[in-house]
């Protein structure tokens, strides 16, 4: 038997992460400035219904992955107005937003259960879709998982070496200092919010627009939630994130795999494995939450200045 | 003129909480009008039909009752987690698997009398509640596993056993193919309180927000979870058992979720199937942070969201409105609760020239 079966497998794997991988790089981004987002599960329906939707009615899914990443911006920068300016709760803010954007989602989305729309469909990138191995897995993908690749490196490169990426990790490390050096917390927090929430957006996106061309009621399925524990499994650091989130993928692809061929396991235990791998993957790493550098600063609000 | 911001030195008075608990209730049913219209409903009629339904007679007021002695039992459980500043956001699912716990001693021991039965069903369901719960408070306890995002990812599978037992070894043979167990011999059925729908449940909140109330006001442990919450530093430095209250409040809020789940599977529906899900788990995050975490204010709070709930059951018959309506409009108030707390730590005053 040759092992080239293998293959399409993790192909799969690399798209099914890639919606988790968009949330977690934009969780990680609001983490770095110091806000705590449970709003992830939320924002990526909402994401996924403004991308569909926009898509549907204009019958450009480039217009609808636009709208996707104002959406999810749009709806960080609430989490984000609510915990800096009115200086709420992180923890209880993000779960009112993940509880009124599935809501918002699911009541607005009920009439598009079942429409067609335009997405974005798998294009094997020329002259590197012949490599052996690689080919078939990285580069028979669709545009957005050729646009996710370039995330870690961007991301990283923004946060560290950039003026810009200096302030942001200062708003998450220690408000205080940052202030005392003249920036506004506030506005670089807000900041994070937009982008960390454009990715978000765009990740919810990929779900209603690449990995399925239709719109269900509460198709994140708790990947906002899994992008939320990934951070921490990633130790704040976009690349770690992209292997997370195909360890996922992978286990998605696998159980969907199992379903299709007619297992007689029962799906409901098929489908808790996501779910379990969650756990077990944060009780894994939360070991080291310490030294992998955590931002000081996370889930706290600083007092308002007088 | 310049403003500044202050902490404020008194605390807001009673009516300052009360404006932004209407403001946020207004909002939310303003919020729900307008998205009402934007999908070419008639917002008025919906509006009085959601509020008309729920309080416009005895047997809705009854109705709001019932549905609110699941959510009290569940918030109250959350609510002593939140006052720790831990954050059990699993009530779903340790209301799923209270109902299994229910269920699987009504169904293995249906020839006990009621007397014996019922106490056993309510006490497998706190079990199975607590362990459920107790599973994230080991995982941080010994990790320090974020207890937030585990207790979410147990609803996940909370709900999944409790499909998985009825779509398989507990389906009743005689139910057609449906996912349900058989339905329970009366014995397991938890009786109304005389003269009304009203079941015992009822009962059981009283004494459950008498006994929280007492524990949290005039002993040790209520006091040493206050200062764990309000002070986690204050609490190291006095040697306070950080972890053992931890769990302590992360398994009793599991235990009450459990109840909830042993009383709208005993009483509501008389078999367990995936329809008893209907998301009191989520609703009571909700209400406990509305409430102040007090259990008179959860009471209150409870009654209120139950109330949205018995409206939306009616504005989904006459309208076809989806239930995720009623998502929508308790993330609005808690989102405008949340925002309207500012002014209740802070105050805003004119700049001293």
């Amino acid at each position: 038997m040759s092992w080239e079966w293998f293959l399409p497998i993790v192909a799969a794997a690399v798209q099914a992460g890639t919606p988790i991988f968009y949330a977690t790089v934009g969780e990680i981004l609001m983490e770095r400035a110091g806000i705590l987002n449970l709003g992830v599960e939320g924002a990526m329906l909402l994401g996924a219904l403004a991308g569909f939707w926009t898509s549907m009615v204009t019958g450009n899914p480039w217009v609808g992955l636009a709208a996707a990443a104002a959406v999810g911006s749009l709806a960080c920068l609430l989490h984000g107005v609510v915990t800096t300016v009115a200086l709420a709760n992180q923890v209880v803010s993000g779960l009112a937003l993940t509880i009124l954007a599935t809501g918002l989602a699911n009541f607005l989305g009920t009439p598009l259960i079942g429409l067609p729309a335009p997405g974005f469909d798998q294009r094997p990138l020329p002259g590197l879709s012949a490599l052996p191995i690689l080919g078939p897995v990285l580069f028979h993908q669709d545009v957005l998982v050729y646009a996710s690749y370039l995330l870690p490196v961007l991301v990283s490169v923004g946060l560290r070496r950039t003026r810009f990426g200096l302030r942001l990790r200062a708003a998450g490390e220690s408000p205080t200092a940052c202030r005392a050096a003249g920036l506004s917390v506030l506005r670089l927090r807000l900041l994070a919010c937009l982008f960390g929430g454009a990715l978000i957006g765009i990740g919810g996106a990929y779900l209603s627009l690449a990995f399925t061309h239709l719109w269900t009621n509460g198709m994140t399925a708790g990947r906002g939630w899994i992008a939320v524990a990934l951070v921490i499994f990633a130790f704040w650091r976009p690349g770690r994130a992209m292997v997370g989130a195909y360890l996922f993928g992978g286990v998605m692809a696998f159980q969907l795999r199992l379903q299709a061929a007619g297992t007689t396991v029962p799906s409901s235990l098929l489908l808790m494995l996501p779910y379990l791998l969650t756990v077990a993957v944060l009780a894994a790493s939360s070991r080291f939450r310490g030294v992998a550098g955590a931002p000081a600063a996370l889930g706290t609000n600083p007092e308002p200045s007088e | 003129m310049a403003l500044v911001v202050r902490k404020r030195r008194e605390p807001l008075p009673w009516w300052g909480s009360c404006l932004i608990f209407l403001a946020a209730v207004a909002l939310a049913l303003g919020g729900g009008g307008a998205m009402l219209a934007l999908q070419g409903k008639p917002a008025l009629a919906g509006l009085s039909v959601l509020i008309g339904s729920a309080v416009g007679s005895l047997w809705a007021v009854e109705d709001c009752v019932l549905k609110a002695i699941p959510l009290f039992l569940c918030a109250v459980g959350v609510g002593l987690s939140f006052r720790m500043a831990v954050w059990n956001i699993g009530a779903e699912g340790q209301f799923a698997l209270g109902a299994v716990g229910a269920t699987w001693v009504a169904l293995s021991l249906d020839h006990l009398p009621a007397a014996v039965l019922l106490p056993f069903m309510g006490l497998a369901a706190a079990v199975a509640g607590g362990l459920w719960a107790g599973v994230a408070a080991f995982l941080r306890a010994l990790l320090g596993a974020n207890e937030t995002i585990v207790t979410l990812m147990l609803n996940y599978v909370g709900i999944l056993v409790l499909e998985f037992l009825v779509f398989g070894p507990w389906k009743d043979p005689a139910s057609f193919g449906f996912p349900m167990t058989a339905e329970f011999v009366p014995a397991a059925i938890l009786p109304a309180l005389p003269g009304t729908r009203i079941h015992w449940g009822l009962v059981l909140c009283g004494v459950v927000g008498v006994a929280v109330t007492l524990a949290m006001r005039s002993s040790r442990l209520g006091f040493e979870i206050t200062v764990c919450g309000q002070n986690p530093a204050a609490a190291r430095y006095a040697r306070m058992p950080y972890g053992a209250l931890m769990a302590v409040v992360l398994v009793a809020g599991g235990a009450l979720a459990g109840l909830a789940g042993f009383v709208e599977v005993s009483a509501a529906l008389g078999r367990l199937q995936p329809s008893i899900m209907t998301g009191y788990g989520y609703t009571a995050i909700v209400v406990a942070w509305l409430s102040g975490l007090r259990p008179l204010g959860v009471a209150g709070v409870a009654l209120v969201l139950a109330a949205l709930r018995v409206g939306l059951e009616s504005l989904q018959l006459d309208f076809q409105v989806p239930a995720a309506f009623g998502g929508m409009m308790e993330g609005t108030m808690l989102l405008v609760v949340l925002a309207g707390s500012f002014f209740s730590r802070y105050q805003i005053l004119r700049r001293p020239a």
